[in-house]
C-alpha cells in the first residue's frame, strides 16, 4: 500500500474482531474472539498515526513500544514486530487477550478523542499469536552465573520474573502450590477467553529455553517456609497473588448452592468440570444463577454458568435456565473489561444493576431458594471517584435463585507469610514492597503482582515481575546494595 | 509424579499406601493432610497424613473406597504413580500433657487418630481410646491402638466385635465416672459420629477436638469450598483447620454441605465402574 496521509488513515474504520456466533458459543468453551486475519491486521495497522509523542505508550503500564510494533505489522515485517513487542512484554498473546485496553493504551490513543482508537490490543494479540506459531524471537540464556533464585507462584508476576532472570543466566526454580503453573491464567480465566494451550505453550517454552525448574505441589509456608528457602537460594521473589476469596457478610452464605467465584472457576477451568464425568471434578450450576459483582471475575463466572446450563440443557433436553449479574452500582461503573461485558450481554446474561443482596434464603434442605435484595440509587462520589450507591428504603424484594456465586474481590493468600519473620504486611494483608524495585522489608526477598497491590491486572503483575527481576539482577551483580 | 512404595489392605475396603513424596515428608506432622490427584483427569481430594518417614521420604495415607477416586486409588499397586501430592497442609495437632484424654476413631478415622493417640501417650497423658465401626470387617489397627493406650475400648454398631453400640456410649460412661476427670477428647471419623461425640461431651464441658473432612479443591485457602460455620463465623478448614473445637461447629450445616455433590459422586462412580467393566471385557476378549 502506498504511504497514506493522516487524514486518509483517520478515514479507515476500526476493524471489528471476528467472533464465534453467540448462539453457537454459548454451548461451548472454545475461544470467542478468533483473531485478526493478516490482511485485517495490516489494514488496522494503517490507522496508526505514528505520533511523535505517542499517548498510547503512556497508557500502557509497561510502556510497550506501540508505534514501533504497529509500523512493523504495517510493513509486513512480523519478525521485527515481535522483536519490538518483546522489548517490554514477554507475553503478548496473553496480554492482547486479557488487558483492559480501553482504560490503558487504547484509552489514551489520540484517535480516540474524535473517533475510535487503534485496536492496539487486537494487534498485540496478532503479534503474540504469530510468535507462538513461529518462535522468531527465541529466549536465550546468558552464560550461567551460578546464582540460585526461588520464585514463589507461577502467575504472570512470577513467570515474568523467572524468565527475565533465567535469561541473565541465573538458575531459577519456581514453586507453585497447584498442580499446574499459570496462576489465575490457568485456574481463573476461562478457556473461551484465554485458551489454556496459550499459557502452557509460554510456560513450556520458557522452561525449555532457560532451564527453569517448576516444582508444583509445593506450598511455601507449609512444604518449605520462606526462611527455609532463603537458606537454599540467594534471593527469592514472591508472586503469590491474591487468591483468598471474600464472602458477603450476609445471612445464608453457608447454604448449599452458595460458592465463591474462585471455587466455581477453579472447578471449571483448572479441574475441567465442564467435561465431567470424563474429568472427575463436578460443578453444580442451577437453573437460576445469580453472580454477585461486576468485575472480570463476575463476568467470567456468569458466562461459565450460562455455558454449563446450555450444555446441561442440550444433554437432558430441557429448557435452559437464566443467569444474572447482580451489581450494586450502575452500568457505567462496571469494572470488567468492556469486551467481556459486551460479550456477556450478547450471550444472554441478565443484568440487575443498582441491586444489592442483603440475605440468601434457603429451603428446608438448606438449599438456596431466593436472594433477597434492595434497590440502590447513586449518591455522591466516593474515594474511588465512582458515585456511591445508597439503599432505597423499603425497596427489598426476593429474586427466585438456586445458585449464588460471589465475585466480590480477593485478598492475598496468607500461607506464604507463615514463618516469614520480617516480611511486613499492610492491614489489607498485602506484602509491603517498594513499587519500583519490588524489595520487601525482608532482606533478599522481593515481591510483586497481586500479593503487593491486591487484585489488579495481568499486565501490572507482569510489570512488577519485570521491575523486580531487573533489581534482583542488579543486586546479585553487586551493583545495588540492599541497604 | 509420586511413586507408591507399598500397599496393604487393612480391611476389604480400607487401604493403606506408602507414597514417596520427600517434599511432604520433610515437614509433615500429625494432624496435617495432603491433597492427592491420581492423574490428569483426577479430582483433588484431601487425605490425612497417617504417618511419615522423613529419612525414607515417604507419607502413609489410608482411605476407604467409597467414591470413584478412592476406588480407583485402591486399584493402584506399588510402582504406580500419582500425578499430584501436595502438602503438608493445615495445622498440626497441638500435643501437650493434659492429664486424662480420650481418643476416639470411627471407621477410617482410626487411621488419623492413631498418630495423635501415640503422640499424646508419649507426651505423658493417660490415654483412653475408643475405636468403632459399623461392623467387625471395617475395623483395623486394634493392636496398634492398644499398645499406645492405657485403656482401650472397641465397639461395633452391629455387635460383631467388642461392645455392641456406638462409641458415644462408653464415652458417656467415662464422662460420668468421677474418678476420670477427662481433660480433653479427640474424635475423628464420619461427620455424624463427630457430631454425636461433641453433643455427648458438651454437657460436661470437656473440650473436644474434631478433624473435619470437608469437600476441598485447592486445599490452600483459595476457593472457600471447604468452609465451615463456627459460632464465630465461617472458617476455611484447609487453612484454619482441619482441627476445630467441636462444640463450636454447626454440624447440620456441615452435614448438608457434605452431601451437596452426592448425585454427581454417584454418577462419577457409576461411570467409572462402567468403564472398568468395559476395559475388563476388552482384556478378557483379548485373552
Ligand atoms: C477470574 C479472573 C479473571 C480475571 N480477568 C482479568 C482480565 O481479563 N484482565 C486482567 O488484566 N486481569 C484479570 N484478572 C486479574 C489477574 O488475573 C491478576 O491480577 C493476575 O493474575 C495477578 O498475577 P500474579 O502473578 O500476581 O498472581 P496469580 O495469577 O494469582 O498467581 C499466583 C500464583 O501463586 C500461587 N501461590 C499462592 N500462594 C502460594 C504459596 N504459598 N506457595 C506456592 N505458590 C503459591 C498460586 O497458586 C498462583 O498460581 C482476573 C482475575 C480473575 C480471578
Ligand atoms: S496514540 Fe494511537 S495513533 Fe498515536 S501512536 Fe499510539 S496507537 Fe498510533
Ligand atoms: S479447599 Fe479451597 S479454600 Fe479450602
Amino acid at each position: 500500500m502506498a504511504e497514506l496521509k493522516p487524514a486518509e488513515r483517520m478515514k479507515i474504520k476500526r476493524h471489528p474482531m471476528p467472533n464465534q456466533n453467540e448462539q453457537v458459543r454459548r454451548g461451548n468453551f472454545t475461544e470467542v474472539a478468533l483473531g485478526y486475519a493478516p490482511e485485517t491486521a495490516q489494514e488496522e495497522a494503517e490507522r496508526c498515526l505514528q505520533c511523535k509523542d505517542p499517548k498510547c505508550v503512556g497508557g500502557c503500564p509497561v510502556g510497550v513500544l506501540i508505534p514501533q510494533f504497529i509500523k512493523a505489522i504495517r510493513e509486513g515485517d512480523m519478525v521485527q514486530a515481535v522483536e519490538w513487542m518483546k522489548v517490554k512484554n514477554n507475553l503478548p498473546a496473553i496480554c492482547g487477550r486479557v488487558c483492559p485496553q480501553e482504560s490503558q493504551c487504547e484509552g489514551s490513543c489520540i484517535l480516540g478523542e474524535k473517533g475510535e482508537p487503534v485496536a492496539i490490543g487486537r494487534l498485540e494479540r496478532y503479534v503474540g499469536d504469530y510468535e507462538l506459531a513461529h518462535r522468531t524471537c527465541p529466549l536465550v540464556k546468558a552464560p550461567k552465573t551460578g546464582t540460585r533464585i526461588a520464585v514463589v507462584g507461577s502467575g504472570p508476576a512470577g513467570l515474568t520474573c523467572a524468565v527475565d532472570l533465567g535469561r541473565e543466566g541465573h538458575d531459577v526454580t519456581i514453586f507453585e502450590s497447584l498442580h499446574s503453573p499459570g496462576g489465575v491464567l490457568i485456574y481463573g480465566i476461562p478457556e473461551f477467553r484465554l485458551p489454556k494451550s496459550v499459557v502452557h505453550h509460554e510456560v513450556t517454552y520458557a522452561v525449555e529455553c532457560l532451564g527453569i525448574q517448576i516444582k508444583t505441589d509445593h506450598i511455601i509456608g507449609r512444604t518449605y517456609t520462606l526462611d527455609e528457602l532463603l537458606v537454599d537460594f540467594d534471593v527469592v521473589f514472591l508472586g503469590t497473588g491474591a487468591g483468598l476469596p471474600s464472602f458477603l457478610r450476609i445471612p445464608g452464605i453457608n447454604l448449599n448452592g452458595v460458592m465463591s467465584a474462585n471455587e466455581f472457576l477453579t472447578r471449571v477451568n483448572l479441574m475441567k468440570a465442564y467435561q465431567f464425568p470424563d474429568y472427575d471434578t463436578p460443578v453444580k450450576v442451577g437453573r437460576k444463577v445469580a453472580v454477585i459483582g461486576g468485575g472480570n471475575v463476575a463476568m467470567d463466572a456468569v458466562r461459565c454458568s450460562l455455558r454449563l446450563q446450555e450444555l446441561a440443557a442440550r444433554k437432558n433436553g430441557d429448557e435452559r435456565g437464566e443467569v444474572h449479574i447482580v451489581y450494586r452500582r450502575s452500568k457505567d461503573e462496571v469494572p470488567a473489561r468492556q469486551e467481556e461485558f459486551a460479550h456477556a450481554g450478547e450471550e444472554g446474561v441478565i443484568f440487575d444493576f443498582l441491586t444489592n443482596p442483603v440475605e440468601i434464603l434457603g429451603d428446608e434442605h438448606r438449599q438456596v431458594r431466593a436472594l433477597r435484595c434492595v434497590r440502590m440509587e447513586l449518591g455522591e462520589p466516593d474515594d474511588s471517584g465512582r458515585r456511591r450507591p445508597v439503599e432505597r428504603r423499603g425497596s427489598d424484594f426476593d429474586m427466585e435463585i438456586d445458585t449464588v456465586i460471589m465475585a466480590l474481590g480477593t485478598n492475598p493468600n496468607p500461607i506464604v507469610f507463615v514463618d516469614a519473620d520480617g516480611l511486613d504486611r499492610t492491614t489489607y494483608g498485602t506484602a509491603v514492597a517498594d513499587l519500583e524495585t519490588g524489595r520487601t522489608k525482608k532482606r533478599r526477598v522481593w515481591a510483586g503482582g497481586d500479593v503487593v497491590t491486591g487484585a489488579a491486572t495481568v499486565i501490572s503483575a507482569m510489570g512488577a515481575g519485570k521491575r523486580a527481576a531487573a533489581d534482583m539482577h542488579a543486586f546479585l551483580k553487586g551493583e545495588s546494595a540492599w541497604d | 509424579m509420586y511413586t507408591i512404595a507399598y500397599k496393604e489392605a487393612l480391611t476389604d475396603v480400607t487401604k493403606l499406601m506408602v507414597v514417596r513424596a520427600p517434599h511432604v515428608a520433610r515437614s509433615a506432622r500429625a494432624g496435617q493432610f495432603v491433597i492427592v490427584r491420581i492423574d490428569e483427569f483426577g479430582e483433588r481430594i484431601p487425605l490425612t497424613i497417617a504417618d511419615y518417614d522423613r529419612a525414607a521420604g515417604t507419607i502413609t495415607i489410608i482411605f476407604q473406597e467409597l467414591g470413584k477416586t478412592t476406588k480407583q486409588l485402591g486399584k493402584l499397586i506399588p510402582g504406580d504413580t500419582l500425578s499430584s501430592f501436595a502438602g503438608p497442609l493445615g495445622h498440626p495437632t497441638e500435643i501437650d500433657n493434659y492429664g486424662v484424654v480420650v481418643c476416639i476413631g470411627g471407621g477410617v478415622g482410626i487411621a488419623p487418630i492413631y498418630p495423635i493417640t501415640r503422640a499424646l501417650k508419649e507426651a505423658g497423658n493417660r490415654v483412653i481410646s475408643i475405636i468403632g465401626a459399623r461392623t467387625k470387617d471395617l475395623l483395623f489397627w486394634e493392636e496398634k491402638m492398644m499398645t499406645v493406650s492405657d485403656r482401650f475400648i472397641v465397639c461395633t454398631d452391629d455387635g460383631s466385635h467388642g461392645r455392641a453400640g456406638l462409641v458415644t456410649e462408653p464415652l458417656k460412661e467415662l464422662l460420668e465416672d468421677k474418678d476420670n476427670s477427662i481433660a480433653k477428647v479427640w474424635a475423628i471419623g464420619p461427620a455424624g459420629m463427630m457430631k454425636f461425640v461433641t453433643l455427648t461431651t458438651k454437657p460436661y464441658a470437656v473440650p473436644t477436638i474434631v478433624s473435619l473432612n470437608t469437600i476441598m479443591i485447592d486445599g490452600t485457602g483459595m476457593c472457600g469450598g471447604c468452609r465451615v460455620l463456627l459460632e464465630e463465623g465461617a472458617r476455611f478448614v484447609c487453612v484454619d483447620g482441619p482441627e476445630f473445637d467441636g462444640h463450636k461447629v454447626d454440624w447440620d450445616s456441615l452435614l448438608s454441605r457434605l452431601s451437596f455433590y452426592r448425585d454427581e459422586e454417584r454418577e462419577a462412580t457409576e461411570y467409572y465402574e462402567h468403564k472398568c467393566r468395559m476395559d475388563g471385557a476388552k482384556t478378557m476378549t483379548r485373552k
